[in-house]
């Protein structure tokens, strides 16, 4: 793919790109639908109850009966919503989550791009999911809504800068912006060894980032009964969530990048020959996973956070930390040095 | 500085952490409450008008559908008064029953409290589970009545029915001892000692003992002051004075200590039952009472603790005819909302939420 890029931009390669994109996209909403599906299965088996259980074997089909049923509703606008700007907000929600998987290296050679400061690009896409959340709860012109859409601003404001400050200590080991070379940097020890706090940070942090409890309060439905989403019905509905589920992958797989090794299958040190005939991609994917998976759990276990709480714990807690985190790994570097 | 607007949200009566049909008109500022006034009367029923033109027999039902939680207690609030005004001798195994059937009634209200508060704070998993727990109660409570939720299992003079079948008492006993028992243990593993429901609680809502007696508070809400007011230990009724049972009380007047007093509670009725499952004697369950009920001329008021509060019964009666002249409920819920507007005003709108849910509201007896 790098090869496709590098070239000048003509018909071959538009098509080519075009092409690798819906194949993406295809695979991304495949991973959406059974995302869903092992959520709810999940927090049955937490919950004690089943789940889904009814539409195809094991209730495997539920979540593309969903979709069509979604698809099918009809499409409720109130009516004094700000038009524009409330249908193109789900878009805007989705398409971030969407762009990032462009720097996402899945093995040494399967990747979209070969961004050198892919990282950055990462981070600064994955802001702009608040501008479609700011969007959507401004134009329903719902006062729940609306203090949903500013929670969640206040939310990814206080959260993005102690991730990316955590991220740094990454970057300041393998020193690259590369994701490439951040997980080449690690196949002697994993940087969640090294980076323990940074890593405790930055997931905390990315929880936050995904909306996702016990942080959920844009949404918070005891509280703001659906919060942004409140206005939102159906498909448009959908496509928000369909955001929150891609970019829990999407954060998985960065914190693979980052902390857990990308593709190399051992934690520390060498290779083995059995492990290394499994093609990097599927560890990648792996591991992408059964981090995606954590706030799942999250989810079954935790209430929900206080607004005033959330920021304080931001702000006087992991940004100090993850602060100081990034000192120590400066420090350490320049000694190595 | 910032120039910010105050707006006003309606908070229910559809919204899902009013409990039912409650609203709330607050007047924010960002996220903080300025002014909110509660508005009650959505499901008013005339409860004591039609009280008023029917058999004493005749209301039971009616008082199930004020509180519905804790159906047993209401219904027993009754049939006390009107027992009392007319002198009537209740045998002493429908008294055991009734103890029985109460004490598992309030503990299956604290679950669905304790399961719905833990909902307004954003947390799914103990709902489930409490409601698994009182899903079993409320099985028991079906052999022996007849019905889920609505039982009217109390008769002037005895209970309606006597238990099911011989096997009922071991498996209520099984079930306090064994799965509630589990299940308490879950809750304090997994709510009482997490950290953010202790962030969210502590310190929240906070009252003191005096605003709480000027308020007429009552139940949980007022023994979190540190007043040991419980009806069973103040005015005993039934056969409570023969159990061995503790009055659970905190003093942080907070949603922390609300909280913890109703899992407490439910400790204690559990003893209770136990109790009164292993000394339930034989013996008839209804007493000698006339087919109409028509009580002497005369007034009486008796009061019972329900799981939210002091449930007070008034009935005037004429001496002539077969219905009350006047009744009047003194509903604990309609009572300990009344400091709702007080705790709100300077909350932000999560605490606006929790501090409800704290207040243990039924809208059924609020609006009776």
């Amino acid at each position: 793919m790098p090869g496709v890029l590098a070239g000048p931009p003509n018909v071959t390669t538009f098509l080519w790109l075009t092409v690798a994109a819906l194949v993406l996209l295809s695979l991304i909403l495949l991973y959406a639908t059974y995302a869903i599906y092992v959520h709810r299965k999940l927090l049955g088996f937490m919950q004690s109850r089943l789940g889904p259980n009814r539409v195809g074997p094991y209730g495997l089909l539920q979540t593309i009966a969903d979709a069509v049923k979604l698809l099918a509703k009809e499409s409720i606008i109130p009516a004094q919503v700000d038009r524009p700007l409330y249908h193109l907000a789900p878009v805007i929600a989705f398409a971030p989550a969407f762009l990032v998987f462009l720097v996402l290296p899945w093995s040494s050679t399967l990747r979209f791009s070969d961004f050198a400061v892919g990282l950055l690009l990462y981070i600064a896409v994955s802001s702009l999911t608040t501008v479609g959340v700011l969007m959507g709860g401004w134009s329903s012109n719902n006062k729940w809504s609306l203090i949903g859409a500013m929670r969640s601003v206040a939310q990814m404001l206080a959260y993005e800068i102690p991730l990316i400050v955590s991220a740094l200590g990454v970057v300041v080991l393998a020193g690259s912006l590369n994701l490439t070379d951040i997980v080449e940097a690690q196949r002697k020890v994993w940087f969640v060894f090294p980076q323990i706090v940074g890593f405790l940070v930055f997931a905390v942090a990315a929880v936050a980032e995904l909306n996702r409890s016990p942080f959920d309060l844009s949404e918070a439905e005891s509280e703001l009964i659906g919060g942004y989403l409140t206005e939102y019905g159906g498909m448009r509905f959908a496509l928000f969530m369909l955001g929150e589920y891609v970019y829990l992958l999407a954060m998985g797989a960065l914190a693979t990048a980052l902390y857990f090794g990308g593709w190399y299958p051992l934690p520390i040190g060498g290779t083995l020959p059995g492990l290394d005939a499994v093609p990097g991609w599927i560890w990648f994917l792996l591991k992408a996973l059964l981090l995606s998976f954590v706030p799942f759990w999250f989810h079954a276990t935790f209430p929900r956070m206080r607004i005033d709480q959330l920021m304080v714990f931001s702000w006087k807690v992991l940004l100090p930390v993850s602060l100081l985190n990034l000192f120590a790994t400066i420090v350490y570097r320049a000694f190595a040095a | 500085m910032l120039r910010t607007e105050e707006y006003v949200l309606n908070v229910g009566p559809q919204h899902p952490s009013t409990h039912g049909v409650f609203r709330i008109i607050v007047k924010l500022d960002g996220e903080t409450v300025v002014d909110a006034e509660p508005v009650i009367g959505y499901l008013h029923r005339g409860t004591e008008k039609l009280a008023e033109n029917l058999t004493y027999t005749q209301i039971i039902p009616y008082t199930d559908r004020m509180d519905y939680l804790s159906a047993m207690i209401g219904n027993y609030s009754l049939v006390y008064a009107v027992e009392t005004l007319m002198g009537i001798e209740v045998p002493e195994r429908a008294e055991y029953l009734r103890v029985i059937a109460m004490e598992l009634n309030r503990i299956a209200s604290h679950l669905v409290w304790f399961g719905t508060f833990l909902l307004d704070l954003g947390a799914i998993t103990p709902f489930l589970y409490a409601f698994r727990e009182r899903e079993k109660i409320v099985n028991f409570l079906a052999e022996l009545s007849g019905a889920r939720l609505t039982y009217s299992y109390m008769r002037i003079g005895g209970v309606k029915w006597d238990i099911p079948d011989e096997t009922w008492p071991a498996r209520v006993k099984s079930f306090l001892e064994n799965d509630l028992e589990r299940t308490m243990q879950e809750f304090y593993d997994l709510v009482v000692g997490n950290e953010i429901v202790q962030a969210r609680l502590k310190g929240v809502g906070r009252y003191d003992r005096e605003t709480a007696i000027r308020y007429g508070l009552t139940g949980v809400n007022l023994r979190c002051t540190g007043v040991p007011y419980d009806v069973r230990r103040a005015k005993p009724y039934s056969i409570y004075d023969r159990f061995d049972f503790r009055i659970p009380v905190r003093s942080e007047g907070d949603l922390w200590a609300r909280m913890n007093l109703r899992l407490e509670e439910i400790v204690e009725s559990k003893r209770i039952v136990l109790q009164a499952l292993e000394g339930l004697p034989e013996g008839p369950v209804m007493g000698k009472v006339p087919k109409l009920i028509r009580p002497p001329a005369g007034e009486v008021y008796v009061s019972v603790e329900m799981p939210r509060g002091e449930q007070g019964v008034y009935i005037l009666s004429d001496g002539k005819s077969p219905h009350p002249y006047r009744i009047h409920f003194r509903r604990p819920s309609f009572h300990n909302l009344q400091i709702l507007r007080e705790l709100l005003i300077g909350e932000n709108v999560a605490n606006m939420i929790a501090i409800l849910g704290g207040i243990d509201i039924v809208l059924g007896e609020v609006d009776a």
